[in-house]
């Protein structure tokens, strides 16, 4: 099989399980982002594809040959570092040319490769730049540069955007996708932002305390949550708690929901819907009906805060598509069911 | 960062004690001392005020010259041991856990309160014949029979060393712990062994930190005067051996001034062309 496979790859710092049997297959030629919070072992996760750490347990295959006791200055990865890890002590060309001056390439071909890499980053003629005297974005392209260098088979970013402003960070991200899309490499991102993972990945996994939750592409992970920490790590959600009537109908907060249908065998569990899923209508006999709490007017967007079935629903609206209410008012409240996700407690 | 400069007196108030306790316990007694080194000796009494030349003239023999060269040579080699053996270790010391950090830079500090004599002394006991390290060698079948590994060259340098190196590596521990972790795990996703990346990213990042520590333990090896003469043999005695020689023993003292600011000179000279050819390389880079 072509391209990255980890097979039950685990990771223990003494009592402490970091990564837990993590199973994944990353097809050639695709864009990952290992999503979760800090503490998930993502991290560790790609430190361990890097050879960084070793696994305690489980094996990593390239393209179906095992790597898991390959040294890392032999896995041929080029590797992104959170703090970039630029050689203070050698320039821009210098830092882009030390895989190269490794392998014992003519200084003639290393200045050829810098010069085609620099370009690739949009830093022509930066070569005699010291490290020291580059902007923040600057410094993140020759980290690009420089890793990928020797064309890696595997490109690995820990955080690579995370040191940038909000506004750099966002072309960044785009760039980013793009470069990886023109020379066609497997890479792995190791990010917190879900709006970056959103932009830039092919394949989403979400790890949570050391498990894979979910591992599936943006717009799957978003419309179809596997479990209410991805729905929650995942934009924002409504949850409600859905149970189930005598008659086997599922029911929120004493209304039926004909169309949502309870997994056979559970008797309660989580409903998920987006808050730009929630329709809003004027109230309705037998529909579900809330008190407006509180409205954040956006100018394109509101925000309709509405109290039902016990909890706090969010809406999301166009002024358009919703009924004038302000707060104290009572409303009805649609849940579509093609836009509900059913998750077990 | 930018400052404002100082104006009134208050203002320069924090530099006044440092500045006083220079001029009172260095610049005073340094040119004092730069006076007497032109001063006439006294045969049989002190000296008298003069402005002579002879007593720098008296050191520029080949035997005084010989004595500075070994002078020298002996500081640079402890210099270049020092750091050579505490560069290493330190990098080392620093990727075990703090409790293990701790407990060696506590063991190191508590063997800079030994005071020379008795480092010397115990050297040249366990270099001894009688009771000495070769003893353990014959025992483990190394040697044929106990030798004594004293008076000589490598007896002076090896109680040099093990005096300056706790120095070495307090003034290299700072440095290497701030070192970024990253950077040699970047050469090694970049296709350089650890060994290499340890050569061509570890020490160049560390350049400065390394002439730093070279010159300080140069100048500090320059200094002694008590090891070279508990375990060396007279030709391994060091310039400062002769300075006390002369201060103390011959009551010379402008020809013991005239050797110190021999000795100052020269060393300032040293250190000046070090921090000169470390300094272009930066200019260059």
């Amino acid at each position: 099989m072509s391209g990255l496979t980890l097979e039950g790859v685990s990771k223990r710092f003494g009592s402490l399980t970091a990564v837990d049997n993590v199973t994944l297959n990353v097809p050639q030629g695709t864009f990952v982002c290992l999503l979760g919070p800090s503490g998930c072992g993502k991290t560790t996760l790609l430190r361990m594809i890097a050879g960084l750490e070793d696994p305690s347990g489980g094996r990593l295959l390239i393209d179906g040959a095992d790597i898991t006791g390959v040294a890392t200055h032999q896995r041929d990865f080029g590797m992104v570092f959170q703090s970039l890890a630029l050689f203070p002590h050698l320039n821009v060309g210098e830092n882009i040319a030390y895989a190269l001056r490794i392998r014992g390439i003519a200084k003639a071909d290393q200045q050829r490769r810098v010069d085609e890499l620099l370009a690739l980053v949009h830093l022509p003629g930066h070569a005699d730049r010291p490290v020291n005297k580059l902007s923040g974005g600057q410094r993140q392209r020759v980290a690009i540069a420089r890793a990928l260098a020797v064309s890696p088979k595997l490109f690995l970013l820990d955080e690579p955007l995370s040191a940038l402003d909000a506004k750099l960070r966002e072309a960044m991200q785009v760039e980013l996708r793009q470069l990886q899309q023109k020379l066609g490499i497997t890479t792995i991102v190791v990010t917190h932002d879900q709006r970056e993972a959103m932009t830039m990945a092919d394949l989403v996994v979400v790890m949570g305390e050391g498990h894979i939750r979910q591992a599936a592409p943006p717009v799957e992970i978003y419309r179809k949550p596997a479990d209410s920490f991805v729905a929650g790590f995942i934009g924002s959600t409504n949850l409600l708690d859905l149970s189930r009537d005598s008659s086997g109908r599922a029911v929120v907060g004493g209304v039926v929901l004909p169309d949502v249908i309870l997994p056979a065998g559970l008797d309660r569990a989580r409903l998920s819907i987006r808050p730009e899923d929630v329709h809003l209508t004027a109230p309705t006999a037998g529909g579900l009906t809330g008190r407006v709490t509180f409205l954040r007017d956006l100018g394109g967007t509101i925000e309709t805060f509405i109290e039902v079935a016990g909890t706090t629903v969010t809406a999301v609206s166009t002024p358009r598509e919703r009924p004038d209410v302000t707060a104290g008012d009572s409303i009805g409240v649609t849940l579509p069911a093609e836009a509900c996700v059913v998750l077990k407690q | 960062m930018r400052r404002e400069p100082a104006r009134s007196l208050s203002d320069h108030l924090p530099v006044i004690f440092p500045a006083l306790m220079l001029l009172v316990f260095f610049v005073i007694p340094f040119s004092i001392m730069i006076a007497v080194s032109f001063f006439q000796r006294e045969q049989g009494g002190f000296y008298t005020t003069d402005f002579v030349f002879s007593n720098y003239e008296r050191f520029l023999s080949a035997f005084f010259g010989g004595v500075l060269g070994f002078s020298l040579l002996l500081a640079a080699s402890v210099a270049a041991c020092c750091v050579a053996l505490a560069f290493p270790f330190t990098y080392f010391l620093t990727c075990r856990t703090r409790r293990v950090q701790i407990a060696w830079l506590v063991g190191l500090l508590s063997v800079l309160s030994l005071s020379e004599v008795i480092i010397g002394f115990a050297w040249s006991t366990l270099f001894s014949r009688t009771a000495g390290i070769s003893n353990l060698f014959v025992a483990l079948g190394l040697m044929d029979q106990p030798t004594a590994l004293l008076p000589g060259f490598g007896a002076v340098l090896t109680g040099m060393v093990y005096q300056a190196l706790p120095y070495t590596i307090l003034v290299l521990y700072p440095a290497l712990v701030r070192l970024e972790p990253t950077l040699l795990e970047a050469s090694r996703t970049l296709g350089a062994s650890p060994l290499r990346g340890f050569f061509n990213i570890v020490i160049p990042a560390l350049r400065n930190t390394i002439v730093a520590t070279l010159i300080m333990v140069f100048v500090f090896a320059l200094g002694s005067y008590l090891l070279p003469q508990i375990l060396g043999r007279p030709q391994h005695w060091t310039l400062s051996v002769l300075i006390t020689d002369q201060a103390i023993y011959q009551s010379n003292m402008p020809f013991a001034a005239a050797m110190a600011v021999f000795l100052v000179l020269i060393s300032l000279a040293l250190v000046g062309l070090t921090l000169l050819v470390g300094g272009r390389k930066d200019l260059t880079a």
